[in-house]
């Protein structure tokens, strides 16, 4: 777009100005030759409106809260109320855990974010022998539900809002959450929250996989059906990118992988006779908040522009919600130093500054001591507090879009938004998400982009503050937060009381069900509750859901 | 006169820990650098890390934890190669590990821990300094 009264003149105006730069740098060069992005976006010296390449500003762009949403899924955003913040948490015990919860509420956090030990999250019960070393190290380890009841003593369930980074038994530990209200006597269709159950960014990026795409996916959509009709106000799902940006991609990357991810999820659910508009406005998004500022801001609202083409035209949606990119942000943690992590703090609040700027639902802002142990309670207190800070001091929250109209901000948008579709494009033609991640095709772009920012740092053409520049010889800090090793012990007790006191025959039952169920065409999660209600532990479901469908293995990618 | 024999190395991810940007990293910088690098793949037990390096007759052992369970799964797989009394194999590791759990990983045998901010030239070097002919 030009300018139509403005733009023959600030076309010859512009020219007459570079002409006149381009003799001043010679005598005076530039920092660099070129200037490109980490998206390998080239940025120019200056924008002007003649940059302008959207072709019609109400159908690109529009206004927040209106199609195709670019400035913002809401009309008043932070306006009406400050987005969530949200604290990624949990270690050791349920006790423990619960009582990091309740300190993170008494500090002004309005929601909570439950972190699983690995072998929860892979589902395995803590005396399984691949989870020796493992048991509640970087998240609570719950077993069965006697474990989630007490992770959420004296939370009430109908006041907070729950997000739990859990994917591959994402259906057993949504179970378990809904028997918990029970017992608090919570209705369920009042429950709040989010499970990930993005099981097509494990395959790619972050390596919590149980079983193969196929039940995988029939499990998810499974659960969005369920969800739409007993508990209307859960988000069934966060489609993420935010670990395939960790796992080094591009912003570019990050967008096209996530949402190709995301088409894949609606066409299985389609597929499996679902309607659109009935779990659309349940999906959830989750991206990471990276360095590149002005680039992350642009990413958020490519992103929305994007899903809504989507929705809108490639799935027919009605309902406008459910075209809508909410989604949750975590600062990114792959760009903490371990050296002088005071640094981190900054970091992390351009970081925040540039999901806020975005437009996020939600936010996680890591702790300054992440890249050498578990944070903290100061380290999380800080990281909470930068939150306040932008919210509650910055005044940015005050108007929609703040950055919107910026001539870079448009164009840098515009980019990002075509880039990513012409990445989408090519995973179209391989057959979508699952097919290019059974053929590598995923793992191998992010390898290459992880490998070209390292060296990148260590021939200094991308300088890291403190680590390849203004180094300084510092005293590593003490004193870190460390998981008592007696956790396994102690979950591994518990089990063995757990199944001595229980009535197992009520367990061989639900599990016996739940096999039939599995092994024809039923919606999974009726039986799943039922052996969950039964005491059926996270591993013995597994193992039966192991027995059926397989385990997942890995592709290879590297080398030739 | 014979090419010099190429260092042999099994990038290993021990444990359940999914984090591999770091692991594949490096094991592209060391194929880069000459070597040839045999990776695993997540979720290694030790006994199949231990089996992996004897059939690949490695020259090098480089595992990578990022999940905390670094001090049980390093000297687990220490312990099994003392039990099948292989003693010439160089293992190093890397991933968020507290300096103050190196002095034990190192008694255990693992030769050196390499931690957040290294760079892939520092692990060449290391590699080809402990087994250059």
């Amino acid at each position: 777009m030009s300018d139509q009264n403005g733009g023959k003149s600030l076309e010859q105006a512009l020219k007459k100005w570079s002409e006149q730069v381009e003799q001043k740098i010679k005598k005076r060069p530039e920092r660099k030759a070129e200037f490109v992005n980490t998206s390998g976006i080239p940025v120019k010296r200056v924008y002007t409106p003649l940059d302008l390449s959207y072709s019609d500003y109400l159908s690109d762009i529009g206004l927040p809260g209106d199609y195709p949403f670019t400035r913002g899924v809401q009309p008043t955003m932070y306006r009406g109320r400050y987005w969530t913040m949200r604290q990624y948490a949990g270690f050791a015990s349920a006790a423990e855990s619960n009582k990091r919860y309740r300190f993170l509420l008494d500090q002004g956090q309005t929601g909570l974010s439950v972190a699983f030990d690995l072998p929860t999250q892979i589902g395995y019960d803590s005396d399984h022998e691949m989870a020796l070393g493992e048991v509640g190290k970087v998240g609570v380890a719950i077993d069965s539900v006697k474990d989630m009841e007490i992770l959420f003593h004296k939370i009430p369930l109908d006041q907070v809002s729950t997000s739990m980074t859990i994917n591959a038994p994402a259906a057993i530990l949504l179970a378990m959450y809904v028997v918990v209200a029970e017992q608090q006597g919570v209705p369920i269709e009042k429950l709040r929250g989010t499970i990930q159950n993005d099981i097509l960014k494990e395959y790619s990026s972050r390596g919590t996989y149980i079983f193969p795409p196929k039940p995988s996916m029939r499990i998810i959509t499974d659960i969005f059906s369920f969800c739409a009709r007993e508990i209307p106000l859960w988000n069934t799902i966060s489609i993420s990118g935010y670990h395939i940006r960790e796992a080094g991609s591009t912003a570019v990357q990050e967008v096209a992988f996530t949402l190709a991810n995301g088409i894949a999820y609606v066409q299985a659910a389609l597929d499996a006779g679902l309607d659109v508009d009935s779990f659309g406005p349940r999906l959830s998004f989750f991206f990471n908040a990276h360095l590149d500022f002005l680039e992350e801001v642009a990413k958020f609202r490519a992103i929305r522009r994007l899903w809504a083409d989507i929705m809108a035209k490639r799935f027919k949606a009605q309902n406008p919600k459910s075209m809508m990119v909410r989604f949750h942000t975590q600062t990114a943690g792959c760009t903490l130093t371990a050296q002088q992590p005071k640094n981190n703090i900054v970091r992390v609040a351009f970081q925040a500054l540039a999901a806020v700027l975005g437009g996020t639902q939600s936010l996680h802002t890591n702790s300054m001591d992440e890249a050498l142990c578990l944070p903290s309670e100061e380290a999380v207190q800080i990281a909470l507090r930068t939150q306040q800070l932008i919210a509650y001091e910055s005044g940015v929250a005050d108007t929609v879009d703040p950055l919107g109209g910026s001539y870079f901000m448009e164009t840098l948008t515009q980019e990002i938004y075509e880039r990513a579709k012409a990445y989408i494009d090519k995973i179209d033609e391989m057959g979508g998400a699952v097919e290019a991640i059974e053929k590598g095709y995923i793992q191998r772009e992010i390898q290459d982009s992880a490998y070209t920012y390292q060296r990148e740092i260590e021939k200094e053409e991308r300088i890291v503050v403190g680590l390849n520049r203004f180094q300084t010889q510092e005293e590593r800090p003490g004193h870190l937060l460390r998981v008592d090793p007696s956790v396994q012990k102690e979950q591994a007790e518990s089990l063995k009381k757990l199944k001595a006191e229980r009535d197992n025959e009520k367990v061989k039952q639900s599990l016996s069900t739940l096999q039939k169920a599995a092994q024809g065409g039923d919606n999974l999660m009726p039986f799943i509750l039922e052996a969950v209600r039964s005491y059926a532990t996270l591993g013995e479901i597994c193992d039966l859901l192991r027995g059926i469908f397989g385990e997942y293995q890995q592709v290879s990618t590297l080398g030739n | 006169m014979a090419e010099k024999k190429k260092i042999r190395v099994l990038a290993a991810k021990p444990g359940l820990d999914g984090h591999d940007r770091g692991v594949k990293v490096v094991a592209s910088a060391l194929m880069d650098a000459g070597m040839e690098v045999i990776y695993t793949g997540l979720r290694q037990s030790p006994s199949q890390i231990v089996e992996a390096a004897i059939q690949e007759d490695v020259d090098v052992i480089a595992m990578s934890i990022l999940s905390g369970a670094h001090d049980y799964l390093f000297p687990k797989v220490m312990d099994l190669l003392a039990e099948k009394d292989i003693r010439d194999i160089l293992v190093i590791g890397g991933g968020i590990i507290p300096d103050e759990d190196i002095p034990a990983l190192k008694a255990s045998g693992i030769a050196e821990i390499f931690g957040p901010g290294t760079t892939t030239g520092d692990i060449i070097q290391y590699i080809r300094d402990q087994k250059s002919v």
